[in-house]
C-alpha cells in the first residue's frame, strides 16, 4: 500500500481544486480550482502509463529496453489543449459578466431580475 | 495595454527570433526527438505573446489583424484534413492512412528502415506536424490578441 | 452554520472518502495490467511508420482520428473567443 503514493498525490490535487470551487466566492478563484481539477487528471493519466525499470518510448538507433506505455501520453496531449480551449471561453465569459454586473461576487449575480 | 521601456523592447526584440528558431525546431523533428506539432506550437506562441506585452496591444493590433490570423488558422486545418483525405485513395479505404510509407511512386518521402533518422523518413508525419503546428500558433496567438485589445483602458483618462 | 454549509461539508466529505478508498484500492504503481495493445505498438512502429517517435505515431498515425476532434476543439475556442469580442460598427 505505500507503493500508491503518486495516486494519492492525484487526489490530494483533485481535493484542493474541488475545495476551492466548493467554498469560494470570488469567480477567478472559482477558474482557478477548475484548472487545478485539470492538471490533477492529467497527472492520474501520466501515472498509468508507468513500468518498473522503463524508460521514455523513443528509439535511438536500433536495440531496445524495457519502455513504458505510449497510449496514455497521447491521451493526456489532447487533455491538456482541451483545458487550454475551455479556459479561454470562461475567462472571455467572465470580462463580460464584469462589464454588466459591475461585481465579481457568485452571489450577487444572476438571480431574479424582474 | 502601454508598452514597457526601452530596455524591454529592445531584450524582447532580441530574444523572439531565437525563441521562434527553437520552437520552429522542435516542430520539424517531431518523429525524432520528443515534442511535435502541439509542443511546438505552444512554445513558438509564447514567443509571440512576449512581443505583445512588451509593444503594447495598440501597436501589435495596428501591425496584425485577427482576420489574417483566422485565415492562417483556417489554412493549418484545412491541410491537416486533406492530408487524411488523401488516405483514401490507392484502392485502400481507409481514412488516415500513412499512404506515403512502403510504396514507389512518390520517391521522396519513403525512406524506412531501423535506424534511419532523417527528417524525411516517416512518410506523412512530418507534413502532418507542419500542420497541426501552424493551427495551434495562429489559434493561441489570436486568443491573446482579442482578448488584450478588447480591455485596454483609454489612454489620457 | 447555515444549511447550504452543512449540505456543502457532507458532499466535500463524502467525495473524498471516496476518491482515497479508490486510490487505495488500485493496482501496484509500475505493474500495468493488460498491455497488450501498446506492446504490439512498441514493437512494430520502425517497421510500419518509420518514425523514432512512440508517442508520435501513436498521435498522428494509429489514434489521428482523436487528433482530429482535439484540432475541431481548438477551432471552436478561438471562433467563439474572437466572436464574443466583435464590436458592430455603426
Amino acid at each position: 500500500m505505500i507503493y500508491n503514493i503518486p495516486y494519492i498525490a492525484v487526489v490530494g490535487l483533485i481535493l484542493i481544486g474541488l475545495a476551492a470551487v466548493i467554498f469560494k466566492r470570488n469567480l477567478i478563484k472559482i477558474v482557478i480550482g477548475i484548472t487545478i481539477i485539470e492538471s490533477g487528471v492529467n497527472l492520474f493519466l501520466i501515472t498509468l502509463a508507468f513500468r518498473e525499470n522503463s524508460t521514455a518510448p523513443i528509439y535511438h538507433g536500433t536495440g531496445s529496453r524495457l519502455m513504458s506505455l505510449p497510449v496514455p501520453h497521447a491521451l493526456t496531449l489532447t487533455s491538456i489543449v482541451i483545458g487550454v480551449a475551455v479556459l479561454a471561453l470562461m475567462l472571455t465569459l467572465i470580462i463580460h459578466i464584469y462589464r454588466h454586473y459591475k461585481t465579481l461576487d457568485v452571489r450577487k449575480i444572476g438571480g431574479d431580475e424582474e | 495595454m502601454m508598452g514597457m521601456s526601452k530596455i524591454v523592447k529592445t531584450i524582447a526584440s532580441i530574444a523572439f527570433p531565437l525563441s521562434m528558431i527553437y520552437g520552429l525546431y522542435v516542430i520539424a523533428h517531431g518523429h525524432l526527438t520528443p515534442g511535435g506539432g502541439f509542443q511546438g506550437g505552444a512554445i513558438v506562441a509564447s514567443a509571440c505573446a512576449m512581443i505583445l506585452v512588451a509593444f503594447g496591444s495598440v501597436w501589435t493590433m495596428g501591425k496584425i489583424k485577427e482576420k489574417h490570423l483566422s485565415v492562417l488558422e483556417s489554412l493549418g486545418a484545412l491541410g491537416f484534413i486533406g492530408l487524411a483525405f488523401f488516405g483514401l485513395i490507392y484502392g485502400i479505404n481507409i481514412f488516415f492512412n500513412n499512404f506515403l510509407v512502403n510504396q514507389n511512386v512518390i520517391p521522396i518521402f519513403n525512406e524506412i528502415g531501423k535506424g534511419l533518422a532523417n527528417i524525411n523518413t516517416a512518410g506523412v508525419l512530418p507534413l502532418m506536424n507542419f500542420a497541426v503546428g501552424l493551427k495551434v500558433i495562429a489559434g493561441l496567438f489570436a486568443i491573446v490578441l482579442v482578448m488584450a485589445y478588447a480591455t485596454r483602458l483609454s489612454e489620457g483618462k | 452554520m447555515s444549511l447550504r454549509n452543512i449540505a456543502a461539508v457532507v458532499f466535500f466529505t463524502i467525495i473524498a472518502i471516496f476518491l482515497i478508498v479508490g486510490a487505495l484500492l488500485t493496482h501496484p504503481f509500475g505493474y500495468p495490467e493488460n498491455a497488450d495493445m501498446d506492446q504490439y505498438i512498441i514493437d512494430n512502429t520502425q517497421s510500419e511508420t518509420g518514425a523514432d517517435n512512440g508517442v508520435t505515431s501513436v498521435v498522428f498515425d494509429y489514434r489521428g482520428f482523436d487528433t482530429l476532434g482535439e484540432a475541431t476543439v481548438l477551432f471552436t475556442a478561438v471562433a467563439g473567443v474572437i466572436m464574443l469580442f466583435r464590436r458592430l460598427n455603426k
